[in-house]
């Protein structure tokens, strides 16, 4: 390891290169997000700092300095690393089912004392971590057999199936999906896919046995969301009102009757979108969706300029991620899909979400700095 | 490819919102609307009905009830506990609270107990310091000042049952009263005011958060009566001699009902509140009636009180001159049916002043059927019979004046002329309520349609009385036929031999001339015409014959009219006069004395307010 050495290396910047090569742009796009999300929080609270704005103000700026660091390390420690990450936070989801306490019906939290800790959101990134080094070490004729498939299948299958148990809908859908978008970048061949498609397709009966009644009614609900106004489709259709009533330009700023008036459910964290566009209207929601848009596009430019594979995979898993985490999230409350509990990233309010988010963007600014070190099947720097 | 894929989902989320928020905004922007705004009612305040003179006859009077809010008394049964400690709660009130506050959102108020004491809401507000989440909440109950006194003429407010809502969503709000007899019905749309609203916004649990805008209620209108609290205090006070009378004082220049009364009453008050069973069953199966009001809708046969109006329809249609005289034997034949006269030994030969006087049956049936039913039921209906009379409350009934078409139309069968004959001294199948009595007394001695009225519209009397009579039209009866009648009915009380010359008024200048009456309640039997009456108190209550008077005064220049019918009252083969005419009598002279003319310095005269000119008839001086 002399990676930190003096001698002259092109690829290996030092520290103040690193920092002159973090993407600012996509730090002011991520701060820019999450401001808005802290207006709106402000407003949930009828205009108060309390209980929610202040806390996700202190989460965003600690969680902030993590991404720096994230991003200035060594790439290869992270690409070592990633096993281990994936190890660590697969124990942790494994713990919450061991001695997770019950809230909001589903076991997701692990009281660390100062956080409550949902080791289900941090698995998305750490999935995409260790699929990124896996894939990076096969070479193409390898990622063509399908014995070298059943790891990556079981690195997304295991925590899927643990998180879903929880029971978590929505987390273990971005596992499954973000798996198998990695799969497809690295080269998996398109009729494994069209496989898997047929088996899920036959297991689907079978899936839904093992349903909780709640989430067969978030199905039934969204199929016919009037069939019980009142009943489970009730925050489906408070949802639609206030997005509806929000119109063009929004009933302004803290003016939301919807959310002040605790019509919303949940307006801090899965539905924060809903009090957004009620607030700030079409003009509002749309704009959120174009920094998102913006973001990603950030995050796709960033890995598919890395000269390295697990640079590449990484940044487009940690990119694609976000994506999938915005358009449930949001196609979730405008009633396009059924509800499945995902938040919007750098938005709703949760200390776990928006350490993953950031430590998230965090390895794609990795990827970026770093995009010019080259890494052998090992992982150690070959020279270039 | 994936970058293009997200793209696409991207721009179908950027469609939907569209769709939502611009396509389909408005229909969400009224559901959202509808989600938070709560129109509520508020109740204007019921105006005041007044008397005359503008005394209170109803009012609203503060009421307090005794509320809990459950979110804020913390442990309910422990402020029962302290609360059972200052006044007493029952059992079966105490599981209602309980239950209501299971039900009901913590923050709804629930009532302990309605209607409390002034005793008991002092004991509470001392401790209310001492007991979160209770409160005093006041609201407003009908009351009236009289009680029992008017209740038929000022009526009464009670709960809004199903049929008479109308759409109007004040009509809806748990508390809403309205009238639903007498005045308080008559006059509901003026009483009533018109509600405010109030828009408040709630959340989504329905807790009220802020008022976004108030229209305040329009408080409704008083209504002043025709009423005079002291006469109608009076004449119920005069009528509780008897177990169940009717009576009317009208002013008979203006129409105005000074006083109304029918007697049992009941108290007006406990219909706001809600009637108890036990209650509801006494007033309803009491033979004497206490919720009809018989002065309007109590129909009696008017016995000789109607020979007034056989008079004036002879006199008018000449089959009957001053000087005419008939011979009363004790009967009348005609056919085979016997029609006797009240007197077995019969008045020998008399004339018509002397008829009246003495109330002679033979003479009227003659009159009767020298002049025919049609024209007789002609002049009946021209003073006030055989309809209603036009009282501004609902409930009056129209009576009966027969004629050919009612018998063809009742029965199938011709008229005959012993139905003249008995209709000649007010009794076969004539009705009359003693309002119309009343009234047909007030046309005689004003000449004109008088038409009764409770409300006035023109407000409260001003000082020394109305000055401007009200319009009625001319009954077209000349006034030589009216001073004809009315000195007969002079003669009746003020002279040596009329029926009820015992009840004149001595008083100087508060002479009264009038008529009394009998009407049978049952046939007079063979066997009785025999072997004489019953006596009286050998016949059960309800068979005895009502007792009827009506009387004017002041003789000479006629003001005030009363007519009363004493039910069963009739003393066996008597006179009205004997229970009814001493009524009519205290309350004419009683409201002479108040007349306000007379109470005011320099105020007009009775006589000089009297609309009509016709020569006083010929009165001998009262006593005389």
């Amino acid at each position: 390891m002399t990676s930190f050495s003096a001698d002259v290396d092109r690829s290996e910047p030092r520290l103040w290169q690193s920092i002159r090569g973090i993407s600012w742009g996509l730090i002011l796009l991520i701060c820019a997000a999450a401001s808005f999300g802290i207006a709106v929080l402000y407003s949930a609270a009828d205009g108060s700092m309390e209980p929610w704005a202040a806390k996700q103000t202190i989460r965003f700026a600690s969680t902030l300095i993590l991404m720096m660091c994230a991003a200035l390390v060594d790439i290869r420690h992270w690409f070592r690393a990633a096993y281990w990450v994936y190890a660590i936070v697969l124990a942790l989801v494994v713990a919450v089912d061991l001695r997770g306490f019950v809230g909001m019906g589903a076991q997701r939290w692990i009281d660390l004392g100062l956080i409550q800790l949902q080791p289900s959101e941090l698995m998305n990134v750490a999935v995409v971590l260790a699929l990124a080094r896996y894939f990076h070490s096969l070479s193409s004729e390898e990622i063509a057999r399908i014995r070298y498939l059943i790891l990556p299948v079981l690195t997304v299958g295991v925590p899927a199936a643990l998180v879903l148990k929880q029971p978590d809908l929505g987390t273990a859908v971005i596992l499954l999906m973000s798996g198998a978008v990695l799969y497809f970048i690295a080269g998996v061949r398109l009729r494994y896919f069209a496989l898997t498609a047929a088996a899920a397709a036959a297991a689907l009966p079978g899936v839904w046995h093992f349903l909780r009644d709640y989430q067969k009614n978030r199905i039934y609900t969204f199929l016919d969301p009037d069939a019980d106004p009142l009943g489970a489709g009730y925050h489906i259709l408070q949802s639609k009102i206030a997005l509806g009533s929000g119109g063009l330009f929004g009933r302004g700023f803290l003016q939301g009757s919807q959310s002040h008036l605790s019509f919303l459910p949940e307006k801090q964290t899965d539905f924060i979108f809903t009090t957004l566009a009620e607030e700030f209207g079409l003009v509002g929601g749309l704009g959120l969706l174009a920094l998102y848009s913006m973001i990603i596009v950030y995050g796709f430019a960033i890995a598919l300029r890395s000269r390295n594979h697990f640079g590449r995979l990484l940044g487009l898993g940690i990119a694609t991620n976000s994506f999938l985490s915005v358009f449930i999230n949001t196609a979730m409350v405008m009633g396009l899909i059924p509800v499945v509990g995902v938040p919007l990233p750098l938005i709703s309010y949760g200390g776990t979400a928006m350490l993953a988010v950031m430590f998230g963007f965090g390895l794609l600014l990795n990827v970026g700095v770093h995009r010019d070190t080259r890494l052998d099947r090992s992982g150690e720097r070959r020279l270039g | 490819m994936l970058g293009a894929g997200q793209a696409m989902l991207f721009a179908a989320l950027a469609e939907r919102m569209y769709q939502l928020q611009i396509l389909e905004s408005g229909r969400y922007l009224v559901l959202a609307d509808e989600n938070r705004i709560n129109l509520q009612l508020l109740a204007p305040q019921r105006g005041r009905i007044l008397d005359r003179f503008g005394a209170e006859l109803a009012d609203n009077h503060q009421n307090y009830r005794l509320v809990v809010i459950a979110e804020q008394a913390g442990e309910i049964t422990a402020t029962l506990d302290a609360l059972a400690g200052l006044i007493e709660i029952g059992e079966g009130d105490r599981r209602r609270v309980l239950r209501d506050i299971r039900r009901k959102h913590p923050f709804v108020p629930v009532v302990i107990r309605g209607n409390m004491s002034w005793d008991e809401m002092a004991r509470i507000e001392v401790a209310i310091p001492e007991l979160p989440g209770v409160a005093i909440e006041q609201g407003l109950t009908r009351f009236y000042p009289l009680g029992e006194t008017a209740a038929h003429a000022i009526g009464y407010v009670a709960a809004v049952s199903e049929p008479e809502l109308n759409g109007d969503p004040l009509l809806e709000l748990p508390d809403f009263r309205i009238g639903k007899s007498g005045i308080e019905k008559s006059q509901d749309a003026e009483l009533r005011g018109s509600a405010g609203t109030s828009q408040v916004e709630v959340n989504a649990f329905g807790r009220v958060v802020r008022e976004l805008a108030r229209v305040p209620d329009k408080p409704g209108k008083d209504v002043v009566s025709c009423l005079d609290a002291v006469m109608q205090e009076f004449l119920v006070r005069r009528c509780a001699t008897e177990e169940s009378v009717a009576s009317v004082l009208l002013d008979a220049v203006t129409g105005d009902v000074l006083a109304l009364v029918s007697s049992p009453s009941f108290d007006p008050a406990p219909f706001a509140i809600g009637l108890t069973p036990a209650v509801w069953q006494k007033l309803s199966t009491d033979p004497r009636n206490p919720l009809t009001n018989k002065a309007i809708a109590g129909v009696y046969p008017p016995g000789s009180t109607f020979k007034p109006v056989v008079a004036t329809a002879a006199l008018t249609a000449g089959v009957l001159t001053p000087d005419t005289s008939i011979a009363c034997p004790g009967y009348l034949e005609l056919g085979d049916t016997t029609f006797h006269c009240w007197r077995k030994g019969g008045h020998g030969s008399l004339r018509l002043r002397d008829a009246i006087k003495k109330s002679c049956d033979v003479f009227f049936y003659e009159t009767a059927r020298r002049l025919g039913i049609d024209r007789l039921a002609a002049m009946a209906r021209r003073l006030g019979f055989g309809g209603v009379t036009g009282l501004d409350i609902s409930g009056e009934r129209p009576g009966l004046i027969p004629s050919r078409e009612w018998r063809l139309a009742t029965s199938g069968t011709a008229w005959s002329q012993g139905e003249t004959v008995i209709a000649g001294i007010g009794q076969g199948s004539v009705l009359a309520t003693p309002l119309q009595i009343a009234i047909m007394t007030a046309r005689l001695v004003t000449g004109r349609a008088v038409v009764p009225r409770l409300v006035r519209s023109d407000g409260v009397l001003p000082p020394g009385g109305d000055r401007i009579p009200p319009g009625f039209p001319a009954l077209g009866v000349s006034p030589e036929v009216l001073a004809l009648v009315l000195d007969g009915m002079n003669a009746v009380v003020n002279e040596q031999g009329g029926t009820a010359y015992a009840e004149r008024i001595t008083d100087p200048g508060l002479a009264m001339g009038g008529k009394s009456g009998t009407s049978q309640v049952r046939a007079i039997t063979e066997y009785e015409h025999e072997h004489g009456l019953r006596k009286i108190g050998q016949i059960p209550w309800k068979e005895r014959d009502h007792a009827l008077f009506v009387g004017f005064a002041p003789v000479g220049a006629p003001r005030y009219v009363c007519a009363t019918v004493v039910e069963h009252g009739g003393v066996g083969g008597g006179h009205g006069s004997e229970v009814a005419g001493p009524i009519c009598r205290d309350v004419l002279r009683e409201v002479q004395r108040r007349d306000p003319a007379r109470r005011v310095p320099g105020g007009d005269t009775v006589a000089q307010l009297h609309p009509l000119d016709w020569s006083p008839p010929r009165a001998s001086p009262p006593g005389g």
